[in-house]
């Protein structure tokens, strides 16, 4: 579904990402893990399109998407979750997530399907239901995460990529959200995962990769990886809370 | 015949040159971190793993030698700690010293899986019980292959090197129906069965895979005849892991790299050069998942060709043909390189010549030049002049035809070598 081949992409003078390939297969969900710093947001941000890329190849579906602006890559099926959540404090939970279908709405959907996929939401964070007219500001981090998530899927996405959704967050709400991750795989969505949490990342994954300083540096199935004893020294640390212990 | 792991035995080839890539990277990207000895290399020669774009770019880094190994011994080359490491090996000793191999967790979880991959291509499935008379010891062999038929699910019999009387009362009685194992041990077992007057068919054999050591259509035959079985080619090289690097399918057209975790190059042994696809030359492999002991363009010394085309099992995994020489024996005359096996399998195919022969290197008027002295059947010395003349000549019309060397060939005594001796020699008289 998504092949990138030697994706390079920076800021100003600094080199973060060098020759970058990774792919994510149909269905799978696949994780990105490595210390703060290493490159992982600059990866998801020159993939959704919010920073353009300076070398490299990102194939979605087999064209090539690189350079797109990002409301284009919404529209063909990619949403990202942003790191820290970045709701909208001062709307309510469902100004939110309408708010997240507005490139749907834009390409047809009417108000009938805007309110099938609030619909959906809902059933998946029943959460949100209960709070869909309180501000999203009064919300706690998890629920924060929950309808950044819902603003995410309101596109209807086939490949959702989440930046550090469990950063900040207490280890049950970090379960409940990978839960959730767990099951948009079952409804048939393809899932990249960028995560600080190696281990609760790898456990919900089929693959992943280890990026450093910018560079990936093993690939492997998560199974694999989970009991490699240089992952496990370098990023699964007594400093690591293991949130499914 | 089953295929162990289809996701990764039948992607597309696009699938796999992106894998590919990206193993290659990583790989690349660890050593350079690593592994001082790569990381120097590297240097020299101006690279940056993080320049490197695609497969094409592996040609600007320089081959890796068995005699560089050699030199880094015992733990120069190792990409992990040895704390990391939980397994150590060594590769069969050509003179020098053994090159020892590490495995971490990951390498020997990799490894039974590859070796998994072979074993069913070969056949083996879980309702079998494999009796493995490979040796389990610091040589790899014995192991791989138990990781891969335990992880199949086979009934596993490790009865590794023993005597044939002691193979033999446990083939029979643990009624193991397939046979690993060297092809020269599986033929002391036919000899063995053959001696003691036992009918295959009071066995219960019905697959072998043999792997390490060269072997040839002939020996199949008399394999699957006299062992009643079908027998399959697997290629093990420790350096590189062992066995479960590449193994044959039921097509019997080659031998399937497992190219997901080793990316295969065929380069023309005096030069270095890459050959292309079909060609036949000496297989360089890189590693692309091993952790402990990862490889750059290692030369293997094994003389093979690749085919790319997908198999008619369904494999999409480029196909090795049987190795049939190794670059160890290469002979140069006058800029023309060739093997001895190619002057056998010239002489095997003519009435009268026997595959004995002496390859004599001389040198007449500042030129260097082949002398091929062959032996001959006993009745040829009595078959007169013009007969032994016509031989002469077509030898040497079919060298000059195949190896583009123009030799001089002279009959001689059947007696000429002595009992026991190599049946090919190569002298060097310059």
């Amino acid at each position: 579904m998504l092949k990138v081949r030697n994706l390079e992409a920076g800021y100003g003078p600094l080199k973060v990402l060098r020759q970058v390939s990774l792919h994510v297969s149909a269905g799978e969900i696949v994780t990105l893990i490595g210390a703060n710093g290493a490159g992982k947001s600059t990866l998801l941000r020159a993939l959704s399109g919010l920073l353009a890329p300076r070398g490299g190849e990102v194939l979605f579906d087999g064209a090539s998407i690189r350079g797109l602006p990002a409301e284009r890559v919404v529209g063909l099926g990619i949403a990202l979750v942003p790191e820290g959540r970045q709701v909208f404090a001062a709307m309510s939970v469902e100004e939110n997530l309408v708010l997240g279908g507005y490139v749907a709405a834009r390409r047809g959907r009417d108000g009938e399907g805007t309110a099938r996929a609030l619909d959906q939401i809902y059933g998946l964070f029943p959460i949100l239901r209960e709070r869909c007219a309180q501000l999203a500001g009064t919300l706690s981090g998890g629920e924060q995460q929950m309808l950044a998530m819902g603003r995410a899927l309101m596109t209807d996405p086939r490949l959702l990529m989440m930046d550090e959704p469990s950063m900040g967050l207490a280890p049950l709400v970090v379960r409940d959200i990978f839960r959730a991750v767990q099951r948009l795989r079952e409804e048939g969505r393809t899932v990249l995962l960028v995560e600080q949490n190696a281990r609760a990342a790898l456990r919900i994954a089929d693959r992943g990769y280890v990026i450093e300083t910018g560079r990936l540096v093993l690939e492997g199935e998560a199974g694999f990886l989970l009991r490699d004893r240089e992952v496990q020294r370098a990023y699964l640390g007594k400093g690591y809370r293991d949130v499914w212990e | 015949m089953t295929i162990w792991d289809p996701r990764n035995e039948t992607q597309p080839r696009e699938d796999l040159d992106q894998l590919q890539l990206e193993r290659l990277q990583a790989t690349l990207n660890r050593v350079h971190r690593s592994v001082a000895f790569y990381r120097r290399r590297f240097e020299e020669q101006r690279f940056d793993p993080g320049d490197f774009r695609s497969l094409a770019d592996l040609r600007r880094l320089p081959f890796t030698t068995r005699a560089e190994l050699a030199a880094h011994h015992p733990y120069g080359l190792f990409a992990v700690p040895l704390r990391e490491v939980v397994r150590l090996h060594a590769s069969t000793a050509t003179g020098a010293r053994p090159v020892v191999v590490g495995h971490t967790t990951r390498d020997i979880r990799t490894w039974g899986e590859l070796a998994a991959r072979v074993l069913s291509a070969g056949g083996v499935t879980r309702d079998d019980v494999v009796q493995i008379a490979f040796d389990y010891g610091i040589f790899p062999d014995g192991f791989g292959f138990h990781y891969g038929a335990e992880r199949i699910g086979a009934s596993v019999i490790p009865t590794s090197a023993a005597r044939m009387a002691h193979q033999l009362e446990i083939a029979r009685d643990y009624r193991s129906t397939v046979l690993l194992a060297p092809p020269s041990v599986a033929r002391s077992f036919a000899d063995h069965l053959a001696t003691e007057r036992i009918d295959p068919k009071t066995l219960f054999l019905r697959v072998g895979v043999f792997s390490s050591e060269m072997w040839g259509e002939p020996l199949r035959r008399d394999l699957e005849s006299r062992l009643m079985i079908r027998a399959a080619d697997a290629y093990s090289i420790g350096e590189v892991m062992g066995p479960g690097v590449a193994g044959e399918c039921a097509e019997r057209a080659g031998l399937h790299l497992q190219e997901d975790h080793f990316l295969g190059e065929i380069v023309d042994p005096a030069t270095g050069e890459v050959l292309p696809a079909g060609a036949t030359g000496e297989l360089v492999l890189t590693t692309l998942t091993r952790e402990a002991f990862p490889l750059i363009r290692y030369r293997t010394g094994d003389l093979t060709r690749l085919d790319p085309a997908p198999c008619a099992c369904g494999r999409t995994l480029a196909r090795m043909a049987r190795v049939a020489g190794r670059t160890d024996d290469m002979i140069s005359v006058r800029g023309v390189h060739f093997f001895p096996g190619q002057v056998a399998a010239i002489l095997t195919a003519l009435e009268g010549a026997k595959p004995r022969f002496v390859l004599a290197l001389q040198r007449e008027a500042g030129q260097d030049l082949l002398e091929i002295r062959v032996e001959v059947s006993e009745g040829m010395f009595f078959d007169g002049m013009r007969r032994q003349q016509q031989l002469v000549d077509e030898i040497g019309r079919r060298v000059q035809e195949e190896l583009g060397l123009a030799a001089r060939v002279r009959l001689v005594d059947p007696r000429t070598a002595a009992p026991g001796e190599s049946p090919v020699r190569v002298v060097d008289e310059r």
